[in-house]
């Protein structure tokens, strides 16, 4: 309606060359490619099924991977183990993206009487980001909960989760100065110039922009940990996987596996999909600034 | 004589092996604006940022109001705190709106008040035609609205002295007149400046004095018509002929 009056508003204005007509279709041109996308899908995978189906084993499978009954069987147990594993995931993550930050502000700071928490910073990331995932909740999970220390809790839970927070704070700390170092030299100098001090400068100028660069690739990590978390399994954490694994050792039957896989898919894809869609959106805002 | 606002005394400054500032000596009084000319590489940059201790020099002294800008009495930020710059890419905060940049330092530096920070940015703003923009965010506004949010920001912690620094470098043709006005605006009240420019039109209009920079040297100092008309040194006379050639006087 508004534009209605803003054209008829000025009547003077120049009819200029015509913005090229969008081509009309026609329902053929419309509706055939779809028609052939979707025949031609269902007939592959209907193929594949078909001839994965009518394998020789394929009752064996079915009955040792995707036995109904078995599912819903194990799912109360699984799935109960699967909000170990969601719990331990949100709280780690929180932990994560602020001890990452401390780290990576260490890694970052300047000037001799600084020297030790950098030192501190490059020896940290090296040790946890060198170490494989699974050592590091073994030696956490299983090794402290041994020392039996006095006012410790000795939950190999908490401990296996320790040991998860201080490897992705390696990764994340990277993550975090990756993007401290490309917030261009301008603003520091724009920053100092105005009387800020180092900290000050790090606080308001810094770290917003640093961060806001960084949140595709700190999302990765997190749909990475998303994961890893059912590594707690190996040393006992009653989580989705080791949940499952008990319930094939009492049956025999796989199906728990998949019913944890499902789980896992449902919590992950979504994420990922977010994780995807902020990343557009950040090169878009990118694009629009370089324009 | 009274102490210059400003004065630069022997200054020598090397970036790695390359000599940069050479024995460089300039006072600039309260109310004087300077103006530094000279071709890129000349150390025309370099001296301002050697003013506010953005780059550290090597040998000389540099003094405000007769204190050497190292002296302890400045504290980690004081000197800042009375010297502005205002940057050839404008270095605005791009995460935070215009009103934000301009009351970030006063509010967080000189422990002003949101309420009063923020009037006397309105103020500021008003006086540049940029308050409507108080709420945009610099990918929002163009380069010149960008520039004169950036004067804005240096003046809103009220300096002693403003260096500007190529500020019209950037711009667009059309837009440098708009920021050009607000430095002789600025010059009317009575700012102390020190400018380094290529718009030798601009500094013959608002300079005092200018100074022909070559190899890290002033090799001719002189009021901007007797400099510009009449230059004294071979090297100036080069300079500026180059200068009408590309069609900038």
């Amino acid at each position: 309606m508004s534009s209605e009056r803003a054209a008829s508003a000025e009547p003077a204005r120049r009819a200029g060359p015509r913005p090229p007509v969008k081509a009309t279709l026609t329902p053929r041109e419309r509706y055939l490619p779809l028609a052939i996308s979707v025949v031609s899908t269902v007939v592959v995978f209907g193929v594949a099924w078909r001839v994965i189906t009518s394998a020789e084993n394929w009752d064996l499978i079915q009955r040792q991977f995707f036995d109904l009954e078995a599912m819903r069987a194990s799912l109360p147990q699984v799935f109960s183990g699967f909000l170990v594993n969601m719990t331990v995931w949100v709280v780690s993550l929180v932990v994560i993206a602020v001890l990452g930050i401390v780290i990576a502000i260490f890694r970052s700071l300047t000037g001799p009487w600084a020297a030790p928490l950098r030192v501190f910073a490059v020896v940290y990331i090296d040790l946890l980001r060198g170490t494989p995932s699974i050592l590091l909740v073994l030696l956490f999970g299983l090794g402290v909960p041994a020392l039996q220390l006095p006012g410790l809790t000795s939950s190999r839970l908490f401990w296996g989760s320790v040991a998860l927070v201080l490897g992705y704070t390696a990764y994340t700390s990277e993550v975090y100065r990756s993007g401290i170092e490309a917030v261009p030299d301008g603003q520091r100098a724009a920053a100092k110039a105005l009387g800020l001090t180092q900290w000050q400068t790090l606080r308001y100028s810094i770290l917003p922009q640093a961060v806001r660069n960084v949140i595709p690739a700190l999302l990765n990590l997190a749909v990475a940990l998303q994961k890893d978390v059912a590594l707690l399994s190996v040393i006992g954490a009653r989580e989705a996987v080791r949940e499952a694994q008990i319930f094939t050792a009492r049956t025999f039957n796989f199906s728990s596996y998949i019913v944890a896989t499902v789980l896992f898919l449902l919590a992950t894809i979504p994420m990922a999909r977010l994780t995807d869609w902020v990343t557009r959106r950040d090169q878009e805002r990118r694009l629009q600034r370089t324009l | 004589m009274s102490t210059p606002r400003v004065a630069i005394d022997d200054l020598t400054k090397y970036y790695g092996q390359t000599l940069v500032l050479d024995e460089v000596f300039l006072d600039v009084d309260e109310h004087e604006v300077v103006c530094l000319i000279g071709a890129s590489g000349s150390g025309k940059s370099t001296l301002l940022r050697c003013i506010n201790q953005l780059v550290p020099f090597d040998h000389g002294q540099i003094r405000l109001d007769g204190v050497a800008i190292d002296d302890p009495s400045f504290g980690k930020t004081g000197l800042r705190q009375r010297i502005g710059i205002v940057f050839q890419a404008y270095n605005l905060f791009p995460h935070m709106h215009v009103l934000d940049n301009v009351t970030l330092a006063p509010r967080k530096v000189h422990g002003v008040g949101k309420r009063d920070a923020e009037a006397r940015a309105h103020e500021l703003l008003g006086l540049l035609d940029m308050d409507g923009f108080a709420l945009k965010y610099p990918e929002q506004l163009s380069g010149g609205q960008q520039q004169r949010v950036a004067i804005v920001r240096a003046l809103a912690t009220n300096p002693d002295v403003l260096l500007l620094d190529e500020v019209t470098a950037a711009l667009d043709p059309e837009l440098i007149g708009g920021v050009l006005d607000v430095i002789r605006d600025l010059k009317s009240q009575g700012m102390t400046m020190m400018i380094v420019t290529h718009e030798m039109g601009f500094a013959r209009d608002v300079a005092d004095r200018v100074c022909f920079l070559e190899e890290g040297r002033i090799l001719e100092e002189a009021p901007p018509e007797q400099l510009l008309s009449d230059p004294q040194h071979p090297s100036t006379r080069r300079f500026l002929q180059r200068i009408i050639e590309a069609g900038r006087l």
